[in-house]
């Protein structure tokens, strides 16, 4: 098989799919031209990730990469789903295949995008250095 | 779960006639012909009779018939060929088109960088090559065109005998790619004029690892693989017997129920084609009438084709898409790009690839299937919520 049974289980039963009325922080990253576009919606309260939705158009790692993100951020402090990396969400799904690693950059990136909307939306000063690295879709044009 | 396989332009079922005539060159026939005692000749009688079959199927001597390891083989060796005979006479430009299958086209990324001048043709919004075109971009120096029988991905016949007979005209050797069309449609090279022509056993019922490469008689052949004499001198290596002989039973078996086959399969393609065309943003990709009878290729706009086609998996349909992400390449199908699907949708197409062993019971189970998955995709996907919303504007209305 080319996918783990993890990554099945997030593509075939996703969690978290759909979106949030007046979400407090939504991130959007990739390109429909690339073939993948991750969107994550947040509800914040008190600095804690009370609820998160995504929606993903992409490939079955791609759906389940996202799906893996939130409910790793889910009922999160901000501070700790911030340091949510891609090789985490690999490794929740017991791997991806080598060319699928750029999907779970791309739901760390998403989760980022939503939390920078967030502190931009509320004037809450960060460290741009916590966002410097957005993808930039180099892998296709 | 019933497995449905649509897949039939990847590769097919072997026949029952194939297998058969494969065993006894596997268990007790299993000579080597160039051998001169009295196993190795039954291998060479077989050999003969197989190399007969496959000429009478498709209308050629069997001396103008090179028994190779495939498709991919046998395309390599006659661009090779006829580009070195080219060359012998100064003349170093080839002329093919933009959808043709990765066999051709990096072969002729080869020969560029041997100096060869390479002009792909356009093709129209089905995938057609207009031999006029052809006409139009033929040199002096020119001396090989090469344009597929049939197109692997969207089905499309391509109008190669109006193609081989400008050709002709203008002294250029013609080779066209048949993999997909042999065994599908009728084939025969003295009425298409063509020069040389590909074949590949496993796309018609056959074994893979083993095609056939007609070369006209007077069209002289460069070798690929350097060894013994076998294939006249042409192609290096013991013969695959038993695959040799299973292509010959299967191209037979082929061409006797080809007038039956095609019946059955147009009926079935077109009852899908009809089918899928009602989900909503969909189109299809290619012909509707110049078209494999066993091709159905369709974009849906605002899903991603991999999960599409792993969705469908788990209903037990095996299809393909020609989504970056199936490939494991990063730019979506060439063939989808060149007939001016822009990327987004091209990521989104599902191929349907039918043989004479579906049914139109297993047609309609994909055509309630499918919508279910585009729908439930098209549910979760961003891009979709941006073209219902008006953020984005439809490309398949």
């Amino acid at each position: 098989m080319l996918y783990s049974e993890k990554v099945m289980d997030h593509f075939t039963n996703p969690r978290n799919v759909g979106t949030i009325e007046n979400a407090d922080g939504i991130g959007e990253v990739g390109n429909a031209k690339c073939g993948d576009i991750m969107k994550i919606f947040l509800k914040i309260k008190d600095g804690i990730i009370e609820d998160v939705k995504f929606s993903t158009f992409g490939c079955g790692s791609a759906i389940a990469s996202s799906s893996m993100a939130t409910e790793m951020i889910k009922g999160k402090p901000l501070s700790q789903a911030l340091e949510l990396t891609n090789k985490a969400v690999v490794e929740a799904l017991d791997g991806l295949p080598a060319h699928k690693i750029h999907c779970s950059v791309l739901a760390e990136e998403a989760v980022k995008a939503a939390i920078k909307d967030y502190y931009d939306k509320n004037g809450i000063e960060y460290d741009a250095e916590l966002f410097k690295d957005a993808h930039d879709c180099e892998h296709c044009h | 779960m019933k497995t449905i396989y649509v897949d039939n332009a990847a590769t097919t079922k072997m026949s029952k006639a194939a297998v058969e005539a494969m065993l006894p060159y596997l268990e007790d026939n299993y000579g080597n012909p160039s051998s001169l005692h009295t196993v190795g000749q039954l291998a060479a009688e077989a050999l003969f009779e197989a190399r007969k079959t496959v000429a009478e199927c498709i209308g050629a001597d069997p001396r103008e018939i090179y028994f190779t390891s495939g498709g991919s083989e046998s395309d390599n060796q006659a661009l090779l060929s006829a580009a070195e005979s080219g060359a012998r006479k100064g003349k170093k430009h080839i002329i093919s088109d933009k959808i043709e299958h990765h066999a051709i086209l990096h072969s002729l990324n080869r020969l560029e960088k041997l100096g060869y001048e390479v002009t792909l043709l356009d093709v129209d919004g089905e995938g057609n090559v207009d031999p006029e075109s052809v006409r139009a971009a033929i040199r002096p120096d020119t001396c090989l065109v090469t344009i597929m029988a049939a197109n692997n991905e969207i089905g499309t016949i391509m109008p190669i005998k109006e193609i081989a007979e400008i050709c002709r005209e203008k002294g250029v050797i013609f080779h066209t790619d048949a993999v997909q069309a042999a065994g599908h449609i009728p084939l025969d090279v003295k009425e298409i004029g063509c020069d040389m022509l590909s074949v590949s056993a496993h796309k018609f019922h056959g074994p893979k690892g083993v095609g056939a490469l007609y070369v006209r008689k007077g069209i002289v052949l460069s070798n690929l693989i350097e060894g013994g004499a076998q294939e006249r001198g042409k192609r290096a290596g013991t013969e695959n017997i038993a695959g040799i002989c299973a292509m010959a039973a299967a191209l037979k078996e082929a061409t006797e129920n080809l007038p039956a086959n095609m019946k059955k399969l147009t009926e079935m393609r077109d009852r899908l084609i009809e089918g899928l065309s009602e989900i909503p943003h969909s189109v299809l990709n290619g012909s509707r009438t110049s078209r494999l009878p066993g091709n159905v290729n369709m974009c849906f706009e605002g899903i991603e084709g991999e999960s599409l086609l792993l969705l469908l998996d788990a209903k037990g349909i095996c299809a393909s898409s020609g989504s970056a992400c199936t490939s494991g390449s990063l730019d979506p199908s060439h063939v989808l790009l060149a007939i001016g699907r822009p990327h987004e949708v091209a990521h989104g197409s599902l191929r349907l690839s039918l043989s004479e062993y579906n049914t139109p019971e297993e047609m309609e189970y994909i055509i309630k299937q499918v919508p279910e998955v585009v729908a439930y995709l098209r549910r979760i996907s961003p891009v979709w919520q941006d073209l219902q919303e008006g953020k984005r504007k439809y490309v398949i209305q």
